[in-house]
């Protein structure tokens, strides 16, 4: 796999990450993100030489169904749920207005 | 934003030239005591962020743990639409930021699905009359969590566009949704609103007689999104498709998609191309506007959930579930027409009307079949249909509509009487009973102030009195009318009756 | 130095229980100690006082009174700034949560107080424990109290130097790729990563959750298992937690007998590229354990040498969407973009992100963005899940040949701040010997055997054994801790 990445790759992946970078910083991530790339891209070829179906591995530790009971647990207080807002008010999380609908 | 010269080609015309090609989302919102991955309580209505803790207000550190109740309910309604169950599933993290998603990515699940490939048999009513089964084949249900509600101020309220701020409130991010997708349906075009219509309905009757949700479409806790295209009528070429999403009434749902195939067709006729987005319906004028475009942007970075372990119900599970379903749909339409003795049409109005339920509701409180269905489908659609809500949706329980029965039988109230009963009730003024009583609404059936009404009519009509002295009893209607009259409607007409025949006989 | 604070825990706890010491003089010698070194290294970025002698005044209470407490109960403890306590701010080493104070505890936090543990403060790190050196603290760095012109590795750095300078006798780290092995190899402690799901990580600021895990750092040992015992065990509230007794690893590090084990030495973690002083004092240690009667062989773990790509991609595609929440919402850091009237919510969420991580994590987050990325997810993912596998497989077929595994910790002693900043690759490079552990889930203990004899600074030995089998790894270090010489730091230089 070509791990050329554009700073325009970068600038996407910024966005989609919802992070403003700087120029700079964009600059810079353009140069340092392929030397990185062309060392993890190697896992590819790893799993392609390993010929035969290897699973992927999501859990270190394989465990199934674990699941708790539908009983309602003590929650937080509206003043501790709200304690680390930036803002708020009518016990609400107060927040720029939003622009784009889901 | 829907723009001032865009054409709606009407719905008859449109079908004319283009095939539409339609599917369907929709959202459960599971009953469940608890969220989907914490112990928080799920009341509706409740003060905002009383019923949100660490893991589903996404604070640092916090971990999900997935509630088995909520396993369960998704694995009867698979089971209820004739899915198959997974015997391995996982969860999975959808990537996107939005401010009333806590973590800025939602738990779902991606390509494994805990059911899928099921249908659901919907019988849509003809115009012509009768009904048409049409198999809506189910590709999955899947377990995912709701997100907060937002609540957009400054500028025209409630409104997002033009707002200064928004104030979000959590209580509702984390509870448990089932998302039941459609495979593409394929009916005759003029059929489509209906099927639309029909299967959502069908399907919330499913889903109230699983008892997984309240199912309440003005409350949110069942949201129905028409996915819908057009292809040229027998071009084989696909259209683009709109995405219009949380329609609130099963009435919308129908009228979506005749706006969506007329709009889709005025943009197709004046060769223009229909933009891949959501679209938002409004309840006012039955159009759909403008909402978010589907983008490269939209990559959503699924991968599996590493916090949750997979869920692999066991088959003796399953099993198990599948002796709680209630009778299929179909059986169940078949047995309660034979039980309450309803003609074809009787039932296929009954089911048209999303009354089934309703009316087996008020059958089961003590109304006869032919008694409920006529509230339901007579004075009550009339004041559904006028409110532009649901049935189901209108502020009255099939109890209360058996209460009033049960007054017309007793003889408390008359028909009339009755109708401003029901008035009562839906305007929130409380129980029958308390209505009878704040509105004066009782008939009267003391023989004193009947008796004396009854003399003061023979005294005003000799002529009729004469009549029925000499034995045509059948005139004695005249004297009913005048004594009803004077009483202002509230008597009781059989006693009426009985009293003047008593004092002319 | 008070002789209070040169002692261990378990020695501190046999005093305690025998009364010639109270909690309050252990827990205020130091404080002291804090006062009089931190300065220097940077340990704690908070230190509580109040809470942590109000519990140690509550723990000599309940023992005056007769009371039965825990073994451990009134010796002081620090947490990695990581961890969330509700009496103090947790930062994560980050500008994003500067004076967040949780409001809800981490359940080893829960534990520790339940077992009734004096909280020193919270420990220094690599911002969102992303390092491998502590430079990447959003506070300034840790120092290495061996020599305070290096660093004391990472991420757990601040734990690490706070134990190694005495000022604290035990601390809780966590280690995704070796943030707790490699430190503590670096400053000469103890460190261990428990079996994944043997320590619940709720109320644990998230890096990469199938990777991440609690463990205790102290100076011995026993007194890393001590603290190992109070924090692990069950959790209903981590669905990765395991529902299963915790090994008893006391025990393991009172007995100490390698007489008849099989310990293989890890081919592929060593030779080339180890620093010649490492090399040396592992071939010591090894020696060492032959000569107490274990037999060691070499064995082969090729995949081993993936490890780094694998652990590069399945890790900041977890830290991608694990620091998704990080929005200028709900909690944390918000800025609003210069020169835009009137932001929405958006911008003000990337203005936020831009200002609120350091670039570590910005360079992580948008390297798992990419990974995770249609089209890209199979290549990278996809393929890097594929390789744990593989090494999971290695180490399962050489457990079938040994009872553990040995190689040194860290390919380097503790290099100078600032020398490998400019490298991200090369610096990521440092963590080959400690991440095949994390990526297969297993348990995994650094053991300082001495100072190398080219830097003068110590090196640490790590012992992995199969997943649940972390009296294994106790067992085996504290047998060869009796016959190395420990390096003991005798003032911070």
């Amino acid at each position: 796999m070509s791990s050329a990445l554009s700073r325009e790759d970068v600038a996407h992946l910024a966005s989609l990450a919802r992070i403003s970078l700087s120029e700079d910083e964009l600059d810079r991530l353009g140069a340092e993100l392929p030397a990185i790339l062309d060392h993890v891209a190697a896992v590819q070829g790893v799993v392609e030489s390993a010929g035969e179906d290897v699973a992927p591995m999501s859990h270190p530790v394989p465990v199934a169904n674990v699941m708790r009971e539908d009983v309602v647990r003590p929650g937080l207080t509206p003043d501790e749920a709200l304690s680390g807002a930036p803002a708020s008010e009518e016990q609400r999380f107060l927040v720029p207005k939003i622009l784009g609908e889901e | 934003m829907t723009t001032a010269t865009q054409k709606i080609v009407p719905f008859d015309e449109a079908i004319t030239r283009y095939d539409p090609v339609m599917g369907l989302e929709v959202h459960v919102e599971l009953n469940t005591a608890t969220k989907m991955f914490c112990g928080c309580a799920t009341a509706f209505g409740a003060e905002p962020n009383t019923q949100v803790c660490p893991v589903c207000l996404g604070l640092p550190g916090a971990l999900p743990v997935v509630n088995a109740k909520a396993v369960e309910s998704a694995i009867r309604i698979g089971l209820a639409l004739s899915c198959d169950i997974a015997e391995w599933c996982r969860f999975a993290r959808k990537n996107y930021f939005y401010p009333d998603m806590p973590k800025n990515f939602q738990t779902s699940q991606y390509d494994e699905p805990i059911a899928f490939d099921g249908y659901l048999d919907v019988e849509v009513p003809l115009e012509e009359g009768g009904t048409r089964t049409v198999r809506v084949e189910i590709e999955r249900a899947h377990m995912e969590e709701d997100t907060g509600k937002s609540l957009h101020v400054g500028g025209a309220t409630g409104r997002i566009h033009g707002a200064d701020h928004s104030l979000l409130d959590y209580n509702r991010a984390g509870i448990p949704l089932i998302e039941i997708v459609t495979r593409t349906i394929h009916v005759p075009a003029e059929l489509a609103p209906a099927v639309a219509r029909a299967f959502v309905t069908q399907l919330r009757d499913l889903i109230v007689a699983l008892d997984v949700s309240d199912a309440r479409m003005d409350q949110g806790s069942l949201r129905a999104d028409v996915n819908l295209s057009l292809s040229p009528k027998d071009s084989g070429v696909l259209g683009t498709r709109s995405e219009t999403k949380n329609v609130n009434s099963f009435r919308s749902v129908e009228r979506a998609v005749r706006y969506e195939i007329g709009r889709h067709a005025g943009v197709l006729d004046a060769g223009g191309s229909i933009l891949q987005e959501t679209r938002h319906f409004h309840e006012a004028n039955g159009s759909t506007s403008a909402g978010r475009e589907k983008s490269d942007a939209d990559d959503y970075r699924y991968f599996p959930e590493p916090d949750l372990a997979p869920v692999a119900p066991s088959r003796e599970w399953v099993e198990e579930l599948r002796g709680t379903l209630p009778e299929p749909p179909s059986e169940r339409r078949r047995r309660l027409q034979a039980e309450w003795e309803f003609s074809d049409l009787d039932m296929r109005d009954t089911v048209g009307a999303g009354a089934l339920d309703l009316v087996a509701a008020t059958v089961a409180a003590g109304t006869t079949p032919a008694a409920a269905k006529k509230w339901w489908l007579g004075e009550l659609a009339r004041r559904a249909n006028e409110d532009g809500t649901d049935l189901a949706d209108l502020p009255i329980t099939p109890e209360q509509v058996a209460a009033i029965q049960g007054l017309i039988d007793a003889g408390r109230v008359n028909d009339k009487l009755a109708r401003q009963v029901f008035e009562g009730v839906l305007a929130g003024e409380g129980t029958p009973d308390e209505v009878v009583s704040t509105r004066g609404l009782e008939v009267v059936s003391d023989d004193g102030a009947l008796g004396d009404a009854v003399d003061r009519a023979i005294e005003a009509n000799p002529d009729v009195a004469q009549k029925i002295r000499d034995g045509k009893v059948q005139a004695a209607g005249a004297l009913i009318g005048a004594v009803m009259k004077e009483m202002r409607g509230q008597a009781d007409a059989g006693r009426v009756r009985e009293l003047v025949l008593e004092k002319l006989s | 130095m008070s002789d209070l604070t040169r002692l261990g825990a378990a020695e501190l706890a046999e005093k305690l229980a025998g009364g010639e010491v109270t909690s309050v003089d252990v827990t205020r010698a130091h404080l002291e100690r804090i006062g009089e070194v931190d300065s220097r290294l940077h340990a704690f970025l908070h230190v509580g006082e109040e809470s942590a002698m109000a519990t140690a005044a509550d723990v000599d209470a309940r023992r005056a009174a007769g009371e039965d407490v825990p073994t451990l109960a009134g010796v002081p403890v620090a947490v990695k700034d990581l961890i969330n306590t509700t009496d103090q701010p947790t930062t994560a080493g980050s500008r994003m949560l500067e004076g967040w104070v949780p409001p809800y505890d981490a359940t080893v936090v829960a534990r520790l107080r339940a077992a009734g543990l004096p909280i020193l403060g919270k420990t220094n790190l690599d911002e969102f424990a992303m390092g491998s050196s502590n430079e990447h603290s959003a506070y300034g760095p840790t120092r290495n109290p061996w020599d305070t012109d290096r660093i004391p590795g990472g991420s757990s750095g601040g734990s690490a130097a706070a134990v190694a300078s005495h000022e604290a006798p035990l601390a809780l780290g966590t280690d995704t790729g070796g943030s707790i092995r490699q430190p503590g190899a670096m400053t000469g402690v103890v460190g261990m990563k428990p079996t994944y799901g043997g320590v619940s990580r709720y109320g644990v600021v998230a890096m990469a959750s199938s990777l991440d895990q609690v463990g205790p750092m102290a100076r011995s040992v026993l007194d890393a298992a001590l603290l190992h015992e109070v924090v692990a065990g069950h959790d209903p509230l981590d669905s990765t937690s395991i529902d299963a007794p915790v090994p008893d690893v006391v025990a393991a590090a009172r007995r100490g007998d390698v007489s008849g084990l099989k310990i293989g030495i890890v081919r592929e973690l060593g030779g080339e590229g180890f620093q010649p002083g490492v090399q040396a004092a592992f071939d010591g240690a090894v020696e060492q354990l032959a000569q107490a009667g274990a037999e060691v062989v070499e064995v082969a773990c090729p995949s081993f040498r993936h490890g780094i790509a694998a652990y590069y991609l399945v890790m900041p595609s977890e830290v991608s969407s694990n620091l998704a929440r990080f929005d200028a919402m709900r909690y944390g850091l918000r800025v609003s973009p210069e020169g835009v009237p009137d932001p929405s919510a958006e911008q003000v969420m990337s203005a936020s992100r831009d200002a609120g991580f350091g670039d570590e994590v910005k360079r992580r987050i948008v390297l798992g963005t990419y990974a995770l990325s249609s089209g890209y997810y199979d290549a990278y993912y996809g393929s890097a899940q594929k390789v744990r596998t593989l090494i999971a497989r290695d180490f399962a077929a050489a457990f079938e040949q040994v009872d553990v595994l040995v190689s040194p910790t860290a390919p380097t002693t503790a290099w100078r701040l600032g020398e490998k900043s400019d490298d991200p690759l090369a610096m990521y490079l440092e963590d080959v010997c400690t991440i095949p552990a994390n990526l297969a889930g297993v348990p995994g203990l650094s053991l300082p055997v001495g100072l190398a004899d080219d830097t003068g600074l110590p090196v640490g030995v790590q012992f992995l054994a199969p997943a649940l089998a972390d009296d294994r790894v106790y067992n085996v270090a504290a047998a060869l801790e009796r016959l190395v010489a420990a390096p003991v730091l005798e003032e911070v230089r």
